[in-house]
């Protein structure tokens, strides 16, 4: 395992381009797998391809102990992955399931029935132009995506169908990640200004509610500009909206 | 016809149940052993090299969830939507070993929630309320009396009632 370790390393904080390939020597790290079953985690961004890691995203090597790679980049486009959740937005109602729109390559079908309490009897009220929180239980890069808002135990847990009243809009899948980060310094900053709702999801759409029309742009307009700032910027604009300047 | 070798019955007819009768010892057996071979006959076999079996030291995760530990995308601040507010806590909730910790101060909670005393109470009434279900309809009426009795020991049975004969 050591091996592996070692050949990322060096590289651990830096820029990698796609194209940049991991080597390490094969054969003792099988020596070393008889030992300890420990496994390397390839996130986002790397892919094995036989005997050495290929990288495919550009961006910043980033590691998490133990033993977790993954490539941190910048981009706009979503693909969907199975167990993330997204804000979709209902484009289609054909017999037994709807059409999603998740910002992928093409529309996710949501069956009626992975609702929470719905039976074939009792269908979920959803109309055309809905928003939706929902996951994907199926995203295949061959098959079309599927959707679920319910959990394995069948509880909804704040899946389904939202969004009376709300706005939304896309930022860039980083300023998301950077939003859903445990202890965001972002977030932390915002629920100082106003009481205000907010949902967030892998898919770069952001849906935010407050108690006016008027608070509600404000918080969107702050998340939009969040993108291109440094904390120091942000900490400075945010004092001068709590202070009424805008 | 007569059967000296010369014509000769096809092997599958010789195989069917009505031929086996009249069929000798030596033909039996031929046909068994050569039923045989047929079925140890490995042509399922498959031409291949062995597999090398070769267990991956790489998984490989599209996703950023496990790699960064994002949170529950849904939020709600300074009670907005209290809703939402405890589902964040109860999805953003610390796993494995803090898990327990939170289950334990949980239980000292339950503690303080309903007092033994309120247990016993309430436990009292269930054993008596079972008792009377399977009591018969005369012995209901008794256990009435008596459970008053130790309730309150006041005494004030009641009188049996008895038809009084009305004066005129």
């Amino acid at each position: 395992m050591n091996a592996i370790h070692s050949c990322f390393k060096a590289q651990i904080g830096e820029v990698v381009l796609p194209g940049d390939v991991f080597q390490f020597d094969v054969s003792s790290v099988e020596e070393d797998s008889n030992i300890k079953s420990e496994k390397i985690v390839c996130g986002p961004g790397l892919r094995r391809n036989g005997d050495e890691i290929l990288v495919y995203k550009s961006g910043i090597l980033r590691h998490k102990q133990p033993s977790m790679y993954w490539i941190d980049s910048q981009q706009k486009r979503y693909v969907p992955v199975k167990g993330e959740s997204v804000i979709g937005i209902v484009t289609a109602k054909s017999g037994d399931i709807f059409k999603v729109d998740v910002g992928g390559s093409e529309q996710a079908s949501l069956s009626y029935l992975a609702f929470e309490g719905a039976t074939k009897r009792n269908r979920p009220n959803v109309q055309v132009g809905d928003l939706v929180y929902a996951q994907f239980i199926i995203a295949n890069k061959d098959m079309e995506p599927e959707l679920v808002c319910i959990d394995s135990c069948g509880r909804a847990n704040g899946m389904g169908v939202f969004g009376a009243g709300g706005f939304l809009f896309k930022v860039s899948l980083g300023l998301v990640r950077r939003l859903l980060a445990p202890q965001s310094e972002m977030v932390k900053d915002l629920e100082k200004i106003f009481p205000f709702e907010m949902v967030v999801g892998l898919n770069g759409r952001v849906w935010v509610k407050a108690k006016s029309v008027q608070q509600t742009l404000i918080i969107a307009n702050l998340l939009e500009s969040c993108e291109n700032m440094t904390a120091q910027q942000r900490r400075a604009l945010f004092k001068r909206v709590a202070e009424g300047a805008l | 016809m007569p059967n000296d070798g010369s014509t000769k019955l096809s092997k599958n007819l010789l195989r069917m149940k009505f031929m086996q009768r009249g069929l000798d010892a030596e033909v039996k057996k031929q046909l068994e052993e050569e039923e045989k071979r047929i079925i140890n006959d490995d042509h399922w076999y498959l031409d291949l090299p062995e597999l090398k079996a070769k267990e991956s030291f790489i998984i490989e995760e599209r996703s950023y969830v496990p790699c960064e530990d994002l949170v529950y995308g849904r939020m709600s601040f300074k009670g907005f939507n209290p809703e939402v507010e405890k589902l964040m806590v109860l999805m953003n909730a610390p796993k494995e070993e803090e898990d327990e910790e939170v289950e334990e101060n949980d239980m000292t909670r339950m503690d303080t929630d309903i007092t033994d005393e309120e247990m016993a109470m309430r436990y009292g009434s269930l054993v008596e309320s079972m008792k009377r279900k399977f009591a018969k309809k005369r012995e209901r009426s008794s256990q009435k009396n008596e459970e008053e009795d130790v309730n309150h020991n006041t005494g004030e049975t009641q009188p049996k009632k008895v038809f009084l004969k009305p004066q005129d």
